[in-house]
């Protein structure tokens, strides 16, 4: 029987891309697992967390707890939202020892969708085929709390047909960061053009990455200077054939 | 937001020529640190990073003791340490000193510590002249600026910033050539070295089981500063103390290199005492003033004592993208960038600049590359918490403590999560999957407004993920 995983969507996939969604059911598929989706999941908490709001964060990351009590693995298509989930809500509950055991006992199940490709399924090929100049955005939560360099890249350059250009500011974080965006927007909008310039001087039409709150803010400033360049999930690059 | 944090933030963006001085001056710092770290350099670069936090962390959690060892082993060698809890104090114990001994002119070497509480200003209104002999702080003086980063004071000024500024207020001609500039400051300084009663340091580190100052720097001034004039007074802040000289091994490894990329730096002094019988040089009298100024006020939170490790090297501020961005005179105290948005606060009461914490995209970049390991990112996290509990117990900002509230209740039950999202995806355009310039006057709202400002709006989807995922 076909092992069985569960996925996190996250609130803005599911909200706002879809898509992104859809091509990590795809590649998991793909890869012959059985995906499983929570209807009752909504959100990991991390906008109230990271604007201060310790006990709301708090009554999102019970539900959540709840939600993904019995799942076996939790795959997530965002770096952030899994560091929400593995790294913080353990800081959470410091007096309430079953939540915290809880939250303990699930950090260690749950995977940022790149990182179970590669080291939960143990592929760093998943057939997948696209035409195109890519360039990869380090997510600051992947990189810098995960570790994850090297993995979307190896996964980028067995994809067929694709060519991945470096930008030097690739690890530089892209101005999102949550509330950040809009309680400061001129500063989260000037981290933006930063960004994006390092992105066209690769001259690639895509850039990847794997969170969409990252590729939301990159597309956002892309739109707004009328640039001819669009953003894709890893999952979607992987998913597309 | 205060009103004269977004003034500087957005000035600071406007301004192009400045941008690019902090991006690049900030790019070249980032760019020798990373060849001074790596690994052909510096293979146990990590392993030292884990030594320098657990010292800190040791000493920080037995100040007491290091303190008494410290002060017992300066005094045995003939110096005198004083302890000042706040800018007046230590105003007040210089002022004493240099009225007592008719002195009229210092020179300082750079101190953060000493720009912390204003000393010039306090000397100067006492009619002392103080003269700051490191050549970024010596322009700011000129400049009457503050410092624009902790390593690289000067560091938003451009060589014809710094020409203009030498030919109005010292007469001569404008030069442009740093070397010459060089030359030109050295002229002055050179005689007031020579003239000076009273010389005013810093300190790196304060190492106990010996009692010695230990300073770092590249251009001679501080040996000179500490060296020349009869009386050494040397300022810090009482989380300068390390254990042993042995742990020089490990700081000394890794503060040059996180600054500026130097192995070492050009000098590295260590001062303990007053000159003794058969030596040559060195100062009369030497004084130690250790600095609270709120630093105790960390000590009594085990959780806040990490802000204490900080070695002041300043990578952190290179390194983050906010700071490169509003550079450090935005920034509401003599400490900006990262290490500034959690000590200020933490220093001065998080009353002083409550959003401060709040000026970060939370990246990671400062903790990365903190030679001590400081977990900046957790520190502003835990600031924002403390910043939404003060607000709460003042009773402001309750529409958005209420939008939370809402928030965290909608997305504990996934029925009206659903529901609340149909409603929204009705009334946001999808116009088929163009990105949108302007929002609907329903979704005219403060954060959408703020979002508009810089960046386009994605549009609603035709269907949520879950709706896929149920008609497959």
């Amino acid at each position: 029987m076909a092992q069985r995983v569960s996925i996190f969507v996250t609130c803005i996939v599911d909200q706002l891309f879809p898509a992104v969604g859809m091509a990590m059911v795809e590649v998991l598929e793909r890869l012959g697992y059985a995906v499983d989706f929570p209807e009752d999941q909504t959100c990991c908490g991390q906008p109230a967390f990271n604007t201060g709001y310790r006990a709301e964060a708090c009554q999102v990351a019970r539900h959540f707890l709840k939600v993904f009590r019995d799942s076996e693995y939790v795959v997530v298509p965002s770096g952030s939202c899994t560091s929400m989930i593995a790294h913080h809500f353990h800081d959470l509950f410091p007096g309430d020892l079953e939540a915290r055991h809880a939250a303990e006992t699930l950090a260690p199940r749950v995977w940022e969708f790149s990182k179970f490709v590669l080291e939960v399924a143990g592929v760093d090929d998943v057939g997948a085929r696209l035409d195109d100049v890519v360039t990869y955005h380090d997510s600051c939560h992947a990189l810098r709390e995960f570790g994850i360099k090297d993995g979307p890249r190896r996964l980028l350059a067995n994809v067929r047909g694709l060519e991945l250009r470096e930008m030097d500011a690739a690890e530089e974080c892209c101005g999102f960061g949550g509330t950040f965006s809009v309680k400061l927007p001129e500063i989260s909008g000037g981290m933006a053009r930063t960004k994006i310039d390092s992105i066209v001087r690769t001259g690639a039409n895509t850039v990847v990455s794997l969170d969409s709150s990252c590729l939301m803010q990159i597309q956002g400033a892309l739109a707004r200077a009328a640039l001819p360049v669009r953003t894709m999930h890893l999952a979607e690059v992987l998913a597309s054939r | 937001m205060s009103a004269a944090f977004d003034e500087k933030v957005h000035n600071t963006l406007a301004d192009a020529n400045l941008q690019l001085a902090i991006y690049r001056a900030t790019g070249r710092l980032i760019d020798h640190r990373k060849l001074a770290v790596a690994t052909a350099a510096l293979p146990d670069y990590q392993e030292l990073r884990t030594q320098a936090n657990a010292i800190k962390r040791h000493t920080i959690d037995n100040l007491d003791h290091y303190l008494e060892q410290f002060e017992a082993n300066v005094t045995a060698h003939g110096g005198k340490v004083i302890y000042c809890q706040d800018a007046t104090e230590v105003a007040d114990f210089v002022l004493g000193l240099a009225k007592e001994r008719r002195a009229r002119l210092i020179v300082k070497s750079k101190s953060m510590t000493t720009e912390e509480i204003d000393l010039n200003e306090r000397l100067e209104h006492h009619k002392l002249e103080s003269v700051e002999t490191d050549l970024g702080e010596y322009i700011l003086q000129l400049a009457h600026q503050r410092p624009y980063h902790i390593v690289a004071p000067a560091l938003h000024l451009t060589r014809y910033d710094v020409g203009d500024l030498f030919a109005r207020t010292l007469g001569v001609a404008n030069e442009t050539v740093v070397e010459k500039q060089t030359l030109i400051a050295r002229a002055v300084l050179r005689q007031k070295f020579l003239a000076a009663d009273i010389g005013i340091s810093g300190a790196n580190f304060l190492v106990a089981d010996s009692g010695a100052v230990t300073i770092v720097e590249n251009e001679g001034n501080a040996r000179l500063t500490t060296s020349a004039p009869k009386i050494h007074i040397a300022v810090a802040g009482i989380e300068k103390l390390i254990p042993r000289a042995q742990d020089l091994a490990v700081f000394l490894k890794l503060l040059g290199r996180s600054a500026t990329g130097q192995a070492l730096t050009v000098y590295t002094s260590f001062l303990s005492g007053p000159r003794r019988a058969g030596e040559i040089d060195g100062p009369e009298e030497f004084y130690v003033v250790l600095l609270d100024n709120g630093r105790t006020k960390l000590l009594a939170d085990r959780a806040k004592r990490e802000s204490l490790y900080c070695i002041r090297c300043g990578a952190c501020l290179n390194h983050c993208p906010v700071y490169r961005k509003i550079g450090g005179h935005s920034f509401p105290w003599v400490y900006s960038g990262p290490i500034g948005a959690i000590i200020t606060p933490q220093f001065l009461g998080i009353e002083h600049e409550p959003s401060l914490p709040f000026a970060s995209s939370l990246c990671g970049a400062c903790a990365e590359v903190c030679p001590v390991k400081i977990d900046i990112p957790k520190v502003l996290l835990d600031l924002r918490a403390e910043a939404k509990q003060a607000e709460e117990r003042k009773g402001v900002n309750r529409l958005e403590r209420l939008a939370f509230r809402i928030f965290a209740w909608v997305m504990c039950h996934p029925r009206i999560y659903e529901m609340a999202a149909m409603v929204a995806a009705g009334v946001a355009p999808s116009e088929n999957g163009k990105w949108l310039r302007r929002a609907p006057a329903v979704m005219n709202l403060p954060p959408v407004r703020a979002w508009l400002s810089q960046r386009d709006l994605p549009p609603a989807p035709a269907k949520s993920f879950r709706e896929l995922w149920r008609k497959r």
